[in-house]
């Protein structure tokens, strides 16, 4: 099978439809494909490219500035990132911001319903057709004619003093004799990120439950504008916390696809390295919260034992417990000695002998079998219809990863083996994730006995004006995006990172129907979305 | 349940030496922490944390306070589920402007005497983030900050030192 074999297909498709495409190029956004489109012909390519089965990766709206466009008018540029066998596809379009009207992409791909509704209060697009338009990101901030993407709209905004509770969004509601609601956040019980849960449930069990997140909304895309590519990369890994690594190496490679910088191969490596140290510090940490959230102590003592240590090796090798700021536009900062290497395949070691009685216990626990299997099942169906990627995908038996399907250095070197599940109940997650720690385990080894030798960092090479580029790697949560467009003097215009939480987010609303109430945290646990991931 | 003994025996308890930090240290600011806390709060320490806009790496390393490495309880400060049981609100995060009302209920419904802690440099002072429509930066703008707790984020050990800090300096 050759790469792209299906794109003349599509576009025999679209040809069938008389739509007209305004041009494609393998330059503008490579190694994607970026195909122009007529902005009447949007829902047209979203409904073929559904119906081929493609996996809708993610939308986004860019408001150039009169002196960015050729004729000086100011429009709104959408895209939208297309996947299929390991191959990408960027559909474009521009529509006046006078009439910024196109049609919704939600009817074929409910995944990126949360995508368009942010599109839409940060850009104003109105996505025609599409079946949910109440607000999402936008609460009370800013009023719900004002745009804070636009070039005009000033960074600091308009200047009101408080901003009141965002008391009257609409929630759906359900009315029965015994169906009672439950409100829950956005400041939560536990220690973890704000977001409202409303509940609707008669007895014990979940009728529906809908999600109001965006509560920690702190303009990300905005504060991006006029940033250097070391400041965008410095921001981009504080998106999300425990994903820096993953947000910071898509925003580099989107970055080095914009301006053609060539990464050195060490530096690749190391990127991989840290990526993957991200991976099994995270999922260490997860498993144990998921054991603990159903009363299993003895493994989130031992999992947090263990991630406590591979985190103070974080900090003693490279500087940061949580591996912030060691990724920069053309390399990384940070080189390994010969000390600091063995001491990793030390530790390499002693992980894999320290996991291995845990897991153990883990896998084959009569009392946390009764909990997690059949707990929050998310069929394979509703996984793919939403887009899921990462282990929440994979425990419902989507084998999506980057690391294997479409490979960049030094993945293209590695065996890296896609850990599925079919059950799609928590169970299946925890599987997926412990499968996951010891494939990583397995490939930090690999990556040290053949790390290149060389530099590690490559100055980027100066931008044009208008430049873009889009980066995607697997990180731990799942397939992280960025879009990068520059303006002028090599300033960035132009930031967009979809998290892969925008497609985990809505999975957790099915899967957690008919569940009961008390296990709505080891759900929610499970599928850790990010909160702040999400709301920017 | 063999298993697990078992494997609960072999490591045994941690909270002793560790590699990395300087255990002494650690050892030291915990009775320190113990004895103000005894001497001014009754004997236990009730922490409210709120998130008003972090991107979820302060809450990691305030997670791993908890762990057998620190086990922040066996000081007497513990983390409560609501603000009305608090003595200290941890408050990670630039303020969204989201947030800002939730915060300002927090605050009201914490009982005084109170503590307001701004954990991570987000919270002290606006850090990557800042200023900016959707945020009003520093947590001090909204309520009264009594103690800051600089890092992005603080590592635990920082925090530690940081809430010994509050109460040896009154």
């Amino acid at each position: 099978m050759s790469r792209f074999d299906w794109l003349s297909e599509l576009l025999v498709r679209l040809e069938e439809e008389h739509a007209i495409t305004r041009g494609g190029d393998w330059q503008g956004l490579a190694p994607a494909y970026r195909l122009q489109l007529d902005a009447a012909d949007w829902g047209t390519a979203g409904r073929l490219a559904a119906a081929m089965g493609l996996r809708h990766a993610g939308l986004w709206a860019d408001p150039l500035a009169p002196s960015e466009t050729p004729d000086g008018v100011s429009v709104i540029r959408v895209q939208a990132c297309l996947c299929h066998e390991g191959d990408d596809l960027v559909l474009e379009t521009e529509i006046p911001v006078a009439h910024p009207v196109i049609a919704s992409h939600t009817p074929f791909y409910p995944g990126v319903d949360r995508l368009e509704r942010h599109a839409h209060d940060l850009t104003g697009v109105i996505f025609n057709q599409h079946p949910d338009p109440r607000r999402w990101t936008r609460h009370r901030a800013w009023a719900d004619d004002q745009y804070p993407l636009r070039p005009e709209f000033p960074r600091a905004g308009l200047g009101e003093r408080r901003t009141p509770a965002d008391a009257d969004y609409p929630f759906v509601r359900i009315q029965g004799s015994g169906v009672y609601e439950i409100p829950v956040g956005p400041v939560h019980a536990g220690i973890i990120e704000p977001g409202h849960f409303r509940f609707q449930a008669a007895g014990e069990e979940v009728l529906r439950l809908e999600e109001r997140l965006g509560y920690v909304h702190r303009g990300i895309e905005k504060l991006a504008v006029g940033r250097d590519p070391a400041g965008l990369v410095r921001l981009a890994g504080r998106v999300s916390g425990d994903s820096t690594v993953a947000h910071a190496w898509a925003a580099c490679q989107a970055l080095e696809r914009a301006t053609g910088g060539v990464l050195p191969a060490r530096a690749a490596s190391l990127r991989a390295l840290l990526a993957e140290r991200e991976r099994i510090a995270n999922h260490l940490g997860d498993i144990g919260a998921i054991c603990n959230d159903v009363g299993f102590a003895f493994a989130h003592v031992q999992c947090a034992r263990l991630r406590e240590h591979w985190l103070r090796r974080n900090a003693a090798l490279f500087g940061h417990r949580l591996l912030m700021d060691l990724l920069i536009p053309g390399g990384v900062v940070r080189d390994l000695s010969e000390s600091e290497f063995r001491q990793l395949r030390q530790d390499h070691a002693e992980l894999k002998r320290a996991v291995a009685p845990v897991f153990a216990v883990i896998e084959d626990h009569p009392p946390l079998d009764d909990r997690l299997i059949g707990t929050g099942i998310l069929s394979r169906a509703d996984a793919q219809a939403l887009g899921c990627t990462g282990f929440v995908g994979k425990a419902s038996g989507l084998g999506l990863d980057r690391r294997h399907d479409c490979p960049v250095p030094p993945y293209d070197q590695l065996r890296v083996e896609v850990a599925t599940e079919t059950a799609g109940d928590v169970a299946a997650r925890v599987r997926v994730r412990i499968r996951e720690v010891r494939a990583s385990l397995w490939m930090l080894d690999r990556l040290l006995d053949a790390l290149p030798a060389g530099e590690i960092q490559t100055p980027l090479p100066t931008p044009a004006p208008g430049a873009m580029g889009l980066g995607l790697v697997d990180g731990w949560r799942g397939e992280t995006l960025c879009f990068v467009r520059f303006g002028a003097q090599g300033r960035i215009a132009r930031y967009f990172p979809r998290d892969p939480s925008w497609f985990t987010w809505p999975a957790l609303e099915r899967l957690i129907i008919g569940n009961i109430v008390p296990d709505f945290p080891v759900c929610n646990k499970s599928v850790n979305a990010s909160y702040a991931g999400a709301d920017l | 349940m063999l298993r697990i003994l078992r494997q609960a025996l072999r490591i045994g308890v941690v909270t002793e030496p560790s590699p990395v930090h300087d255990d002494a240290e650690l050892t030291r600011l915990g009775v320190e922490l113990r004895r103000q806390i005894d001497a001014r709060l009754g004997g236990s320490l009730a922490i409210r944390h709120v998130d008003v806009g972090s991107c979820n790496a302060c809450e990691l390393e305030i997670h791993a306070l908890a762990n057998p490495y620190h086990d922040l309880e066996r000081f007497g400060l513990h983390f409560v589920a609501s603000p009305r049981h608090a003595d200290v609100l941890l408050v990670t995060g630039v303020v969204s402007r989201h947030m800002e009302t939730a915060l300002r209920r927090t605050w009201r419904a914490t009982p005084a005497p109170k503590y307001v802690i701004a954990a991570g440099t987000c919270a002290c002072d606006g850090g990557e983030l800042g200023d900016s429509y959707a945020g009003h930066g520093p947590v001090e703008r909204l309520i009264p900050v009594d103690l800051k707790i600089p890092g992005c984020p603080p590592a635990p050990i920082d925090l530690i030192k940081g809430l010994l800090g509050a109460f040896a300096a009154r």
